[in-house]
């Protein structure tokens, strides 16, 4: 195996082992964290399935009878255990359907909601902080800065109301809410990219003024190379072993913290079904939802320590000392 | 060196990638047709089973119940055109329609209707599970129901969502319903849970077309996005506003508020055997301490909804003539000085050497309850009592009654879930207590007349036993009532014809017309 290769199988090999554990750990923990919130999950259970309207003991007993939730705590997650490594993960306890089925859509949502938006940031942000990097100190600069502050300072709950408001109510172009098609994607997309692109110019424009400052760059200069090609092939390459990491950890941030705007939009996505789990003691729904986020990041860790591979393939230090 | 990819380049190509999946996997068509009528709310749809997410589908008029009530709250023949009791009330008897159709072109048979009501029979949390069924028979072209005892309110209760009837292919083979295949007007043609389901009018329904021939219904969970679908024409029909939203929507032209109250009561569940609030003078007291005007007005933004007694008088049958419950520290104070208690240090009373103090419980699944559970916290602290309010699990009061800690909670009760009331207030005031009714209270004139009810009789003898059981629990307040709700919907002006149903059985969209 060439030493490249030795290194991508060193990562994948290194990161499915931390996918193993990561996977053990968040179900464990999230099945005692459920046993030890308060109140009877049977209860809880049942208000979900039929409305609290319609739950009595009588019917909170019938669920625990049904669901086994009388059984010993180890032997409910030594089950779930079992059937996990089968690739079970078995049938909400709420609506009966297969967990996989449930998580499986709303991962879907989430996905698309999360990379539209870190498209939108990456777009903005790395555009903004390479015109930024170009005069430090200089009017795009001042204007970059003041666009990183307002943009943070603004909560995703009031941008996205602002944009519904706008966008939506005044001007009618697109979908106050809704799930499904590419025009109700935009508004929660525009929501969470923004928010995200201040910082992402940042650090562009940090690690292209730092990069810009190198001694290759002003090599590259020097032997005559065109202004486009220094950019291109030194500047902005170098930039993304800085900013891709960066963007790996904002990926993860999106697809856990966007709760509130799926909500706002009613876009189903795993933080709506995360919410729903909780609140109705859905243990399985629960489990696999954490799963599967804790899962994504070591994916999406995975993918950045690839990208970065490639895009640095110098040795790294172990080799370098062979 | 080998120039990369550029890194913008493919990543717009994923998101390109990502945005035709969401295009590919959309089924509901973004800007609603002409004919479609658009509905909202918040209501999500997680299963399938009539038992459990049903009312949804016999609102949207999908589905279908044997019987069904109308606009009054009066039993109306649905699936069944009539039905009968014997002499001594344990056997029921109902005809089924003629020529119904279910939609997928399988006719309506006495059989489809005995399979459809012993499974709801069989979920606990189907108030039909309260009835000593003892066997359901098809009978020609009728189905009967044989009871251990006698139920008057077998009719009522068949009006409840979780009976509506499904046809047998709705079923897979664990009892599961995999599609909704009712007999309604309207039949589903996309469905997407749990937000969104589309329905046309079916060509199967026996009955005549409706004016209103497509219908959408998208959940939408934050009262702030429906307010807005609402005034920028995203949808004709917008349930569960909250003041913000009704307020937006009183001030934007081509949308109208309608609205009707409730059959739920937000009341305040009292142990009745507790060492304080055994006496019943306390009880009074404690309603007597709450100004349930200005808690009404500030909390649900309309003074009007402030309880002035256990039921709203939307319910006539159940809202005699009685005094009103209203705000009167002085004699509060002087109920509590008689039973015993007197000034204490910090302004709590005592009696004993021990503080007049109180827990009460509530939860969070209707935001105004822990909000109302503070301003009864403020008021009953201006007569001397201490409260402590605990926001919690609802699971925590059927607990509580269980083993007998519970002193108070705050509640809201639904006394209509099935078209007649009785059966609400049969279980609510039930001798041995219920879990989200009494709580070691009875008394023996409420049980007759309850009783004297359930078995039936003249409409006059019925009339007093139910102001028997009113006043009766008025003036002794094992339930102290403080505030009713109102139900409410923005309706566009595209649409003519839209009427609040309180009981909420149906949308009555086959009465809806579209605006000339």
């Amino acid at each position: 195996m060439t030493p490249r290769g030795a290194a991508y199988a060193g990562v994948l090999a290194r990161r499915a082992a931390q996918g193993v554990g990561v996977a053990g750990l968040v179900s464990v923990l999230c099945f005692l964290i459920v046993h030890r919130l308060p109140g009877d999950a049977a209860y809880r259970i049942a208000a979900g399935r039929y409305g609290y309207d319609l739950v009595d003991e009588e019917a909170a007993a019938s669920v625990r009878a049904e669901l086994g939730l009388d059984r010993p705590a180890w032997q409910q997650l030594g089950d779930w255990v079992l059937d996990l490594v089968q690739l079970d993960l078995g049938r909400s306890l709420v609506t009966s359907r297969p967990v996989a089925e449930e998580v499986g859509y709303y991962l879907v949502g989430t996905l698309q909601l999360a990379a539209v938006a870190l498209v939108l940031a990456f777009v903005l942000g790395a555009g903004m902080g390479v015109a930024a990097a170009r005069r430090p100190g200089g009017l795009v600069d001042r204007l970059a800065t003041g666009w990183v502050a307002s943009v943070r300072a603004v909560p995703p709950f009031l941008l996205g109301l602002m944009l519904v408001v706008v966008f939506s109510a005044q001007l009618g172009l697109l979908p106050a809410v809704g799930h499904g098609d590419a025009a109700s994607l935009v508004l929660p997309a525009l929501t969470l990219g923004p928010g995200l692109s201040g910082l992402v110019a940042r650090i562009t424009r940090d690690a292209v003024v730092e990069v810009r400052a190198s001694e290759y760059v002003q090599f590259a200069h020097t032997k005559g190379l065109a202004e486009r090609w220094v950019v291109l092939r030194h500047v902005v390459r170098n930039a993304a072993v800085v900013l891709v990491p960066y963007l790996g950890v904002q990926a993860v941030i999106l697809i856990e913290g966007v709760v509130v705007v799926e909500s706002l939009f009613a876009w189903q996505g795993l933080g709506h079904a995360l919410v729903h789990a909780v609140f109705w003691r859905d243990v399985p729904v629960l489990q696999a939802t954490a799963l599967v986020l804790a899962l994504l990041i070591v994916v999406v860790n995975t993918a950045v320590d690839v990208l970065v591979l490639w895009l640095d393939p110098r040795p790294r230090r172990l080799e370098a000392t062979r | 060196m080998r120039s990369p990819l550029p890194l913008p380049t493919a990543v717009a190509v994923v998101a390109a990638l990502l945005t035709l999946s969401a295009c590919g996997s959309g089924s509901r068509d973004g800007a609603a047709a002409e004919d479609t009528l658009r509905i909202a709310g918040p209501f999500e749809v997680h299963s399938l089973e009539p038992a459990a997410d049903g009312e949804v589908f016999t609102r949207l008029q999908v589905s279908e119940t044997l019987v069904t009530s109308d606009i009054e709250g009066e039993l109306a023949p649905g699936l069944a055109t009539e039905w009968s009791s014997s002499a001594d009330g344990t056997e029921w008897s109902f005809e089924l329609v003629e020529d119904a159709t279910f939609h997928d072109g399988s006719a309506l048979t006495p059989d489809a209707v005995v399979e459809a009501v012993e499974r709801a029979a069989a979920v606990e949390a189907s108030p039909l599970a309260e009835v000593p069924i003892e066997q359901i028979e098809a009978d020609g072209s009728s189905v009967t129901f044989r009871l251990s005892r006698p139920d008057l309110t077998l009719p009522a209760v068949l009006t409840h969502y979780s009976t509506a009837v499904l046809a047998p292919a709705a079923y897979d083979a664990d009892g599961h319903v995999t599609e909704v295949i009712g007999t309604g007007p309207y039949e589903v043609t996309e469905l997407e849970l749990p937000a969104s389901i589309s329905t046309t009018a079916s060509p199967e329904w026996r009955g005549e077309q409706p004016a209103v021939a497509k219908v959408s219904f998208q959940a939408v969970g934050r009262p702030e996005s429906r307010a807005l679908m609402a005034v920028s024409d995203q949808a004709d029909v917008v349930f569960g506003l909250e003041p913000a939203g009704r307020e937006q929507v009183e001030g934007a032209d081509g949308v109208r508020m309608e609205s009707s109250l409730q059959p739920r009561t937000i009341l305040m569940k009292v142990n009745a055997d507790h060492p304080i609030l055994g006496d019943e003078r306390v009880r009074r007291a404690l309603s007597l301490a709450l100004d349930r005007e200005s808690m009404a007005d500030a909390v649900l933004r309309e003074e009007e909804l402030a309880a002035t007694q256990l039921l709203p008088p939307s319910l006539t049958a159940w809202h005699p003539d009685l005094e009103p419950l209203t705000q009167d520290q002085d004699t509060a104070r002087d109920l509590l000085r008689e039973a015993g208690w007197s000034e204490g240090s910090g302004g709590v009373l005592e009696r004993d050497g021990k503080p007049l103090a109180l827990t009460l419980i509530t939860y969070p699944d209707r935001p105004e309850l822990p909000a109302l559970a503070t301003a009864i916290q403020a008021a009953l602290a201006q007569v001397g009592v201490r409260l402590e309010v605990e926001v919690t699990n609802s699971s925590e009061i059927p607990a509580g009654q269980a083993d007998g800690t519970l002193e108070l909670a705050l509640i809201a009760k639904h006394f209509a879930l099935v078209s007649d009331p009785l059966v609400d207030i049969a279980a609510v005031f039930a001798p041995e207590g219920n879990d989200w009714g009494v709580m070691n209270w009875h008394d023996d004139r409420v049980t007759r007349a309850i009783d004297a009810l359930l078995a039936g009789g003249s409409e006059s003898a019925a009339a007093k036993n139910r102001e028997t059981i009113v006043r009766t629990a008025h003036e002794e307040l094992p339930l102290i009532p403080v505030a009713w709700y109102r139900m409410n919907a923005a309706v566009s002006d595209r649409v003519e014809g839209f009427v609040m149903d309180p009981l909420e059985t149906t949308w009555r969209l086959t009465d809806l017309q579209w605006a000339s």
